[in-house]
């Protein structure tokens, strides 16, 4: 039938969805907050990437200064900071996400092997409460371990070696990327090990009876029957990951090395970068192209990143 | 039940309590150091005992409190505040996507989806909210640019409300009678205490431990959080050790001791550490639900 008269069913068409926008118009509604939000706080800051391309000059105002085309850029990729600053956010990234992923799968088959619920929960509990701890409360910890007058380690733990005179940790760069990792780790290794956990309590026990009876051992259970049923999950977080490979745990990188300026060679990433020249030690135009040099690769990151998962397996692409 | 498994058994314990061991004994340091004597602390260091025990770092914070005092009302404020309102307007924006009626909804999704993946970065957020809303030093600087930072929670609440809360639910309150929002009010939201639990707590830990918001929009000591105080001690120390040494051992003595410095950590950490093995429960669940692919 409508076949037939097919312009009364392109007019009952926009007639229903008008009374659809009408109908549901309550729906609408209640986002209104959150979408001004989103504009405000997300997408009018895309806009201000114009800066990046501009001379700042702030008699003048954002909109009015002089354009200067990729100048910002061809200042920042001159200096040797852009090699650092790049070098050191992929390298602590792609360590991290790679021994990361290994240790949080470990933990996770560990925990998988207690059996007393009450324990388990414990563990849970102790091992997940670094991560709930700020950086800046963190920073202390680590100046209560490292300080050079009264720390921990020079104190108590070098002495024991024999090495009376202590280390200046927070003026020599070398010690930093395994500072740093420890740290990170020890932040975030028992959290991400709860995603894994919850994705191995799905796990039909009837998958490792079969396999005892086979007679496989406890290890190879967990590498025929675990890891395999995990890995969509694993895949999933390496890929997000992937895609914030160009951004670093900005807390990490400048409150715990306390932004120390003999550190910079190993403990300076585009984030620190960015935050030190908004703070007032940069050029904002140059700063600015870091920042929107950063989001840029990003984005192309996680796009790259979700197509190759998509080429492999569509199901465990993020879109 | 595995009869193979004891020698696996025996070494998860092993390793799980070492990692365990791991995981507290910086805060054993931390602690134990505010109840040591300063003068103890110059002589051997922190330990992870007392050598020398005091409550005088308390007894100061105590008695000249009155910073800590203030940035603890900031902190509170800011996040039962920035909660109430994030959680708020993160659910009212995630149900209406997760309603397969509601009209241009695969263009909100993309909308949101896409602050993931791009940002304009930190210097342009910075200007937009400097020179167009002049939030710089005020308390809206500590809530509002963390309102809704994480456009995964909105994925996660979606999937929520699209998995758990059953059309059929939908539809016989609105035959009912109940519109839009009483059904979202009353219907809703009581069977979704699970999320809101989730991104509630998520949200709260995030307020408490925001530092970075203080240090780039805060200038004034007057609107300085718990975080904010800590982070200026510590760059005081920083900026102290890296000067000419006459002029450090004035400024020095103008600095809290070392037993107050962590004195201050641990109370600015009480909370957490307080309020965790009662939130512990969800907090595990909520992980679990941020597993499920939003």
């Amino acid at each position: 039938m409508a076949q037939v008269v097919p312009i009364d069913v392109v007019e009952g068409g926009r007639r229903k969805k008008t009374s659809q926008i009408r109908k549901y118009a309550p729906l609408l509604i209640m986002m209104i907050p959150g979408l001004l939000y989103l504009l405000i706080n997300n997408y009018l800051p895309m806009a201000g990437i114009i800066i990046a391309f501009k001379k700042i000059n702030f008699a003048k105002g954002i909109f009015g200064s002089d354009w200067i085309g990729f100048d910002n850029f061809t200042y920042l990729f001159k200096t040797s900071d852009a090699y650092i600053i790049t070098r050191n956010t992929i390298l602590y990234n792609v360590f991290f996400i790679t021994v990361g992923t290994v240790l949080a799968l470990a933990t996770a088959i560990l925990l998988n092997e207690i059996r007393k619920k009450l324990l388990l929960r414990t563990y849970q509990a102790i091992i997940t409460l670094p991560h709930l701890i700020s950086m800046v409360i963190v920073s202390y910890l680590v100046y209560a371990m490292l300080g050079a007058e009264s720390g921990f380690i020079n104190r108590t733990v070098l002495p024991w070696f024999g090495i009376e005179d202590g280390i200046m940790f927070y003026s020599e760069a070398k010690y930093w990327p395994v500072i740093l990792s420890i740290i990170s780790f020890w932040k975030s290794t028992g959290f991400s090990s709860i995603v894994y956990f919850a994705a191995l309590m799905g796990i039909s026990e009837e998958y490792y009876e079969a396999a005892r009876m086979d007679g496989a051992s406890r290890l190879q259970q967990i590498f025929k029957i675990t890891l395999p049923i995990l890995m969509p999950v694993i895949i999933m977080l390496t890929l997000l990951s992937v895609g914030r490979i160009f951004y670093s745990d900005f807390g990490l990188f400048y409150q715990v090395p306390l932004n120390a300026g003999p550190l910079f060679n190993t403990t300076a990433t585009i984030d620190t970068y960015v935050f030190n020249g908004l703070l007032g030690s940069g050029d904002l135009g140059m700063t600015a192209a870091a920042g929107l040099y950063q989001s840029i690769v990003g984005f192309v990151l996680i796009i790259i990143a979700n197509y190759s998962v998509r080429l492999y397996n569509k199901d465990n692409a993020l879109f | 039940m595995r009869q193979d498994g004891r020698g696996i058994a025996i070494f998860s314990h092993v390793s799980l309590l070492l990692f365990s061991l791991v995981c507290i004994l910086p805060f054993v340091l931390l602690i134990s150091a505010s109840l040591t004597d300063q003068n103890s602390i110059i002589a051997d260091g922190y330990s992870f005992f007392p050598k020398v025990f005091s409550w005088a770092a308390y007894d100061y914070l105590m008695d000249r409190g009155t910073d800590i005092v203030r940035a603890y009302g900031v902190s509170i404020f800011v996040t039962v505040f920035g909660t109430a309102i994030g959680l708020a307007i993160s659910t009212l924006l995630a149900y209406p996507l997760a309603r397969k009626v509601t009209p241009h909804r695969n263009l909100i999704m993309f909308l949101v989806f896409f602050t993931m993946l791009f940002n304009g970065g930190l210097i342009p957020s910075y200007l937009v909210y400097t020179q167009l809303f002049d939030i710089k030093n005020t308390i809206w600087a500590l809530i509002f640019p963390g309102l809704l930072t994480n456009g995964y929670y909105i994925l996660l609440a979606r999937t929520f409300f699209a998995t758990t809360v059953p059309t059929e639910m939908i539809e016989s309150a609105q035959i009912d009678g109940a519109g839009e929002y009483r059904t979202f009010w009353s219907i809703v939201l009581p069977i979704s205490t699970p999320i809101l639990a989730t991104i509630g707590l998520f949200t709260c830990i995030m307020y408490w431990n925001d530092w970075a918001n203080g240090m780039v929009y805060i200038t004034n000591p007057h609107y300085f959080s718990i975080q904010n105080l800590l982070n200026r001690i510590m760059q005081d120390i920083q900026f102290i050790t890296t000067m000419d040494s006459s002029r450090a051992s004035d400024a020095m003595k103008q600095l809290p001791s070392d037993s107050v410095k962590m004195a201050i950590a641990v109370i600015g950490s009480l909370p957490i550490l307080v309020a965790y093995p009662f939130f512990q429960k969800h907090f595990v669940k909520g992980i679990m639900i941020g597993a499920v692919k939003g």
